[in-house]
């Protein structure tokens, strides 16, 4: 399981060779590691190392459509939401697809950091800062596309229950109004779980910069952090009380984002199957992110000791188990249909899979159920440049499937008279590519300027502190010398 | 104990150990002799340290709190609100349909345990604390790298700067500091 096939994409040196299958933890963090060596590594990419002209064009790219994207929103401020492609009958077009696609992809964030961490699975380590930071900045673009459909998003807080002069309070028993809370929690819970998690880098960063103003930055960040030991053990209690109150938060988000369509009487939408089946799709999507992230990041800097191949061959597994799921669901939502025997449900199958939208329909099938099913053989999981475009595949495959279920349930209910297409217009797109260039965005300032892998967690993957004496390592000594303190 | 009340020179001595296993015998050791006021600081979180020096942490009964309390205010608002302040019929409902209220009384208990988790760290801690004298001796920056140290507070009744520096150099450490006021 854990063996490693040679890496295919690497021209590096002997970064990557395979490793003997019985020595787990060495294969999460390559041997020969101490605890300086790691701290150095990780915060050398932010303190010391120059910064490589990859990043200054990727970061210039994506900012070219974060343009794009405030063009587009200053566009819609201006003249409206009629410059979407939305109308009756579809009247939950892109904004909705893009919310629920960007919710999902920051579920793997939340999973590996919180999930995985409960179930003592360490190599989670050394992907789970970045899968938060990715948790958080596909947060924020998931909450634009709510707050710029409502048309008048200066308004959105009317959203909230605060006591106001029209004498007014919101509408508990909407699955809209839960979507509120449940996302706002979300971001906040993300939020405070990975800025807890940085607190001790932020102390290394600003212990090991040599600049002042660094020191001084990072030094305001850290919160005057100094490592003393009865601090670490409160740290760690709340870090682990954090990852299991989001345990629950995260299945709990996307159920309540399933609720939104579930909770409605509409053909294809009012189905038992949507929380599990958009839960399991939300960590399908997270991974494959995660996974086309990880991919690049880790050869651009020089990762492989810490992201090794178990990483990547670990998250194509969750890709694949999670798509299986997500393909069972699919195979429920044409059962369903067909047992219920009701008109509407029978039209809205046989909708999807031969009307206007039998392409999108297919290419979803294509992208989420066959195209992962490659990843049974370890020659795939274990080959970067087929993992990163399956990961991509997913990607586009979760984005579809989420078109198909707002769009063909919307397009063609109950009354035919009222049945119309709908497309996204230039703005629909403009607005979307926007959202992915700021995502970037966020990314490439994330990697330059915070520590990319936790850096005090690695230090706790190093066999033994940093020691000359075998006799003295606190594995040895930890269980002898401890009688408990009295 | 006449050292109790009088000014100590140092606000602590710190010693510099190069890895846990010699912190841990050092601790023990101090303890043998009678110190109490002691804080360790390490570069990753080690509990056995931690309950080396006797640590005891009350933010779980702070995180149990505050999700209690979460969920109250978050059922108590959704039913002052819709039963009491604002009552309207929606599909036939009865006014207290609990079953909706639930979503928002989950979310409110996870967002103020997770508030409470978080501000009682740091709140526990002392944090935001931006100075502290240990920051002035030099070389503490090890502490974030790869270097243990332990710290014997001059508030510790058996205080005596000589005799503390003089039990530390028994311990063979790799310095020896003090930590001025």
């Amino acid at each position: 399981m854990a063996s490693d096939g040679p890496s295919q994409a690497a021209p590096q040196k002997p970064t990557e060779q395979p490793l003997p299958e019985d020595r787990l933890t060495k294969a999460i963090i390559r041997e020969g590691h101490t605890l300086g060596s790691v701290t150095d590594k990780i915060s050398d990419i932010v303190l010391t190392r120059k910064t490589p002209r990859g990043w200054y064009i990727g970061l210039g790219l994506s900012f070219c459509l974060v343009m794009l994207m405030l063009y587009s929103i200053g566009n819609l401020l201006v003249r409206g939401t009629g410059i979407w492609g939305l109308n009756a009958p579809v009247g939950w077009g892109f904004a909705i697809i893009n919310f629920v696609w960007w919710v999902g992809i920051g579920h793997a964030g939340t999973l590996i950091s919180a999930i995985l961490l409960l179930l003592n699975q360490s190599w989670r380590t050394s992907i789970n800062r970045f899968a938060e930071a990715m948790t958080l900045f596909a947060v924020a673009c998931a909450g634009l596309f709510p707050l710029l459909h409502v048309g008048r998003p200066w308004l959105a807080y009317w959203l909230f229950p605060y006591p106001n002069t029209m004498a007014l309070w919101p509408q508990f028993r909407s699955p809209l109004l839960w979507d509120v809370f449940a996302v706002s929690t979300y971001a906040t819970v993300s939020l405070l779980f990975w800025y807890v998690g940085l607190i001790p880098d932020l102390a290394t960063l600003r212990d090991s910069s040599r600049s002042r103003t660094k020191k001084v930055v990072y030094g305001i960040l850290a919160m005057g952090w100094r490592n003393a030991a009865r601090h670490w053990e409160r740290y760690e209690t709340a870090y682990l009380l954090l990852a299991g109150l989001a345990a629950p938060l995260v299945v709990s988000v996307h159920t309540v984002v399933s609720f939104d369509f579930a909770v409605a009487v509409i053909p294809g939408w009012h189905a038992t199957i949507m929380p599990p089946y958009f839960v399991a799709g939300a960590v399908f999507s997270g991974f494959a992110m995660v996974v086309t992230l990880a991919i690049p990041l880790r050869k651009f800097y020089g990762l492989q000791d810490f992201i090794t191949m178990r990483h990547l061959q670990n998250m194509a597994k969750v890709m694949l188990a999670t798509g299986m799921i997500v393909s069972y669901g699919y195979l429920m939502e044409i059962f369903t249909a067909w047992y219920s025997g009701s008109e509407y449900e029978l039209h809205m199958i046989a909708n999807r899979m031969g009307g206007e939208y039998s392409v999108a329909f297919w290419s979803l099938i294509t992208c989420n159920a066959l195209v992962p099913q490659l990843l049974w053989s370890e020659r795939v999981r274990t080959s970067l440049p087929l993992l990163f475009i399956i990961a991509i595949v997913i990607n586009i495959g979760m984005w579809l499937e989420r078109f198909i279920i707002v769009v063909t349930s919307l397009h063609n209910d109950y009354l035919p008279s009222s049945w119309d297409s709908y497309a996204g217009t230039f703005w629909d797109w403009s607005l979307y590519i926007g959202t992915i260039g700021f995502f970037l965005s966020l990314v490439f300032l994330f990697i330059r300027f915070l520590p990319m892998i936790s850096i005090s967690e690695m230090r706790m993957l190093v066999p033994a502190a940093e020691d000359p004496e075998p006799e003295q390592r606190l594995t040895e000594d930890s269980e002898s010398s401890q009688g408990g303190g009295e | 104990m006449g050292t109790l009340k009088k000014k100590q020179p140092v606000f602590g001595v710190l010693a510099e150990f190069s890895n846990a296993g010699e912190l841990l015998r050092c601790i023990e050791r101090a303890r043998d002799f009678g110190y109490t006021k002691m804080e360790a600081y390490t570069p990753l979180p080690l509990h056995e340290v931690a309950h080396a020096l006797g640590h005891k942490s009350r933010l779980p009964l702070i995180v149990l709190i505050g999700g209690l309390l979460g969920g109250t205010i978050g059922f108590s608002m959704q039913y002052w609100m819709s039963v009491v302040d604002y009552p309207q019929n929606i599909g036939g409902r009865p006014l207290n349909s609990w079953p909706s209220f639930i979503v928002v009384t989950f979310e409110m208990t996870i967002l103020f345990a997770a508030l409470s988790a978080v501000f009682g760290m740091l709140a526990l801690n002392g944090l935001p604390r931006p100075h502290h004298p240990v920051f002035d001796v030099k070389g503490f920056e090890l502490a974030s790298r790869n270097r243990f140290f332990l710290h014997i507070l001059s508030r510790d009744s058996e205080f005596e700067l000589s005799k503390v520096k003089q039990f530390l150099e028994t311990q063979a450490p790799l310095s020896i500091s003090e930590v001025p006021h």
